[in-house]
């Protein structure tokens, strides 16, 4: 009877040791092996992230996801795009459900530092605004005094709110929904007198009312929302493969390289070109195959050119999920290249 | 003479193996069961102390003290920005506790209703309360608590617009506002005669019972108490000069202010709950009535009682033995289903505790209060169904 039982915690024992002795692979290594990428996205923000009725998913965050796609898998088609609510976000990335978040998240100091992710860049670069119906005659946030704010739960939106009118010794009231649906609709059956989020996504939203005349955006913007991909923090590699792909496509951008005319650009005698898209090492000579920038994050020589070739460089995500020749019309402002008077600035591939 | 279980332990002498010693065999398999409790148990743990390392995190409920930096709608307790992550917790618990316990009051007052419509021999009335049953629960519930908050949202005006009762009552799709009691110095005699009147009329009932089983002789023992509840603490309001004032809600800007509000998103998910958790309690009653033996009602009646007194005194509290323990079931269900306030913005426990997970990142932590606190109520709940249910019991003399 004794023996069985030490039998039992024997094997119990062994169990446990094996438990815990669980290995981690690199995110690089799960994609590859599983031949797709998890990508974490906003399901309703025109322009940033949204399946059409297709169930084919397009926006600005969305081709970020399959630009990593197709630089570490050569196919920006083999992405799986998970809906998340801003709530479910964190926990999703943490928890490894999603390989990175590309969700219109704000990088801050609080979330780059205690959920144990970071944030690889910015790519968006946003700030919070307020959107009201014009019949109640407001010209200015600071005349919102004692208004009533719809805004969705677990945001910065809802903090930057509560400084907002703090700071400015406003009363106010909150509702806060988990769904943006259920934000809007509450703000256009007049629960709210006020919808607030970042001023991209006013834009974005006013479009699906039906009467988006009959709703301004107030000239403030009450704070700054860097946006950009999230990956989590214990994996070195997978973060420089996030940045330096985000970074490419603004140096495309830079350099003039484009889905068009990448094929064209390897032949490119400008040294940046031809170390972005390896072009020594696919040219003729083949000589320095080993040698390749791309290489020391573990990717194939054509991580960049797959993904400006299928996916574009910065200005034409831009300028095809949000620019002027989309519904939101929305300038490059800040977004615009740092030699163009904005804020999209990439170290040099080197 | 008493008869001693057979021991099979001869068996093992005669050469058949340990698995034949019933006592032993239940032995080992009790202590593999504890084995893998344990072991899973200790799987759980350390595999979520080895994430969480992994990520840099660690486990700990420090951060309720941090500040929580976002407001809440509405808040039975002190609130603002400024209070920490603990407090918001409370505020979203009391909201819980506030919903569950008015939803739970409508929803018995519904079900007992809709339970006694459902046996009336008028076909109206029981057809009514048969296409309100089938109707209602076949909806899923979420479905329900957006239908209410539209119905509340949609017919009612803005503000700027609101039905003004009088200039005192408002009513607007920012919920419905009233004049605010506010109490001076004074008022506490007010409150203590209030109590005073309540005992009173405690002892008043104890006491006409009493007289009715010796006397037949019955005093309106309701109409007083009321008379004395309302009576006694306006008495000691004018005693101490009356130190009672309103603070009536006027419209600045936007909106109401002043006042007390009960907002929109409160009455949809009471509504909704209370309305599908009073189907099931109405079936429950129904049940609970039909179980009771015809002979009962036909035996009141026969000692001149009006259908409702046969009702109320005989059917009912013989009834509730049946009707208690399922009864039970649907208060623990609608407190756990007060859950889905989060679709319409309503802070609970849920939708507050989801804010702060999401802007502190203690996940484990969250849900971990979530579990205990849900937990906590359904066994109060339960402590308290079983105690009522055993006061209910036949009493056997």
């Amino acid at each position: 009877m004794l023996n069985a039982l030490k039998a039992t915690l024997a094997v119990s024992a062994a169990a446990m040791a094996l438990a815990a002795s669980t290995a981690q692979a690199g995110t690089l290594d799960d994609v590859k092996a599983r031949g797709q990428l998890i990508c974490g996205s906003n399901p309703s923000l025109l322009g940033f992230g949204v399946p059409d009725d297709q169930g084919k998913w397009t926006g600005f965050d969305v081709d970020y996801c399959r630009a990593i796609a197709a630089a570490v898998l050569g196919d920006a088609n083999k992405v799986k795009f998970v809906p998340l609510s801003a709530k479910e976000r964190f926990t999703a990335l943490q928890s490894s459900t999603i390989d990175v978040l590309a969700r219109n998240s704000t990088w801050t100091m609080s979330r780059d530092t205690q959920l144990g992710l970071t944030f690889a860049g910015v790519n968006y670069y946003d700030g919070q605004g307020f959107l009201v119906p014009k019949k109640l005659g407001v010209k200015s946030a600071m005349e919102l005094k004692g208004a009533t704010v719809c805004v969705q739960s677990g945001t910065t939106t809802e903090l930057n709110l509560a400084d907002f009118f703090k700071a400015n010794k406003m009363d106010y009231k909150v509702v806060a929904f988990e769904k943006n649906e259920e934000v809007l609709k509450a703000y256009q059956e007049g629960r709210c007198d006020v919808y607030s989020t970042d001023q991209s996504g006013l834009y974005a939203e006013r479009l699906g009312f039906t009467n988006p005349d009959e709703h301004i955006v107030l000239p403030e913007i009450i704070s700054k929302e860097p946006l950009g991909p999230v990956v989590r923090q214990n994996d070195a590699q997978w973060f420089n493969i996030v940045k330096w792909v985000s970074y490419s496509l603004i140096v495309a951008e830079e350099f003039g390289v484009t889905s068009a005319n990448v094929d064209d650009m390897r032949k490119s005698t400008n040294p940046e070109i031809q170390r972005m898209l390896s072009a020594k090492v696919t040219g003729s000579d083949g000589k320095d195959a080993d040698n390749y920038f791309g290489k020391g994050m573990g990717l194939g020589p054509d991580w960049a050119y797959s993904a400006i070739k299928q996916v574009g460089n910065y200005g034409e995500i831009f300028e095809r999920n949000v620019g002027q020749k989309t519904k939101l019309k929305i300038a490059r402002g800040k977004n615009a290249l740092w030699s163009n008077g904005g804020l999209q600035y990439a170290p040099p591939i080197r | 003479m008493s008869e001693t279980p057979i021991t099979p332990t001869s068996n093992t002498a005669s050469g058949g193996s340990w698995f034949y010693n019933a006592r032993l065999r239940g032995f080992v398999s009790q202590a593999v069961v504890l084995g893998l409790l344990a072991w899973s148990l200790y799987a759980i743990v350390s595999n979520t102390q080895i994430n969480l390392q992994r990520l840099n995190q660690n486990f700990g409920f420090d951060f309720l003290n941090k500040a929580a930096n976002f407001d809440i709608l509405s808040s039975l307790i002190s609130y603002s920005s400024s209070s920490n992550y603990g407090r918001a917790l409370l505020v979203g618990f009391w909201n819980t506790l506030l919903v569950s316990v008015s939803g739970i009051l409508l929803a018995t007052l519904i079900g007992f209703v809709g339970g006694v419509m459902r046996l009336s021999k008028n076909a109206v009335v029981s057809g009514a309360a048969a296409i309100y049953v089938d109707f209602v629960r076949s909806v899923p519930l979420l479905l329900q608590i957006f239908m209410w908050y539209a119905l509340v949202l949609k017919p009612l005006p803005g503000p700027r617009q609101a039905f003004n009762f009088f200039n005192c009552i408002f009513i607007s799709n920012r919920g419905i506002i009233a004049p605010r009691p506010e109490f001076g110095e004074g008022a506490i005699w007010a409150l203590a005669l209030l109590i005073v009147a309540l005992i009173a009329s405690y002892f008043l009932h104890n006491y006409a019972k009493q007289k009715q089983a010796l006397t037949g002789e019955r005093i309106p023992a309701g109409w007083l108490s009321l008379a004395m509840i309302v009576a006694l603490p306006a008495v000691g309001l004018f005693l101490a000069g009356w130190p009672l004032s309103w603070d009536f809600p006027s419209l600045t800007g936007f909106n109401f202010s002043g006042g007390m509000t009960l907002i929109p998103e409160f009455l949809a998910l009471l509504l909704a709950l209370s309305v599908y958790t009073g189907t099931f309690i109405t079936e429950i009653v129904r049940a609970g009535i039909q179980s009771v033996n015809k002979g009962q009602t036909e035996a009141s009646q026969a000692l001149g009682l009006e259908s409702g007194q046969a009702l109320r005194l005989v059917v009912i509290p013989q009834a509730l033995r049946v009707i208690i323990p399922p009864l039970a079931n649907q208060y623990l269900n609608l407190t756990k289903n007060s859950t889905l306030a989060i679709a319409i913005g309503f802070p609970d426990l849920v939708a507050t505790g989801g804010t702060i997970l999401n802007q502190s990142g203690k996940a484990i932590e969250i849900v971990m209060i979530w579990m205990v606190v849900y937990l906590s109520l359904s066994l109060g709940t339960s402590a308290f169904m079983n105690w009522y249910n055993s006061r209910m019991k036949l009493v056997t003399r």
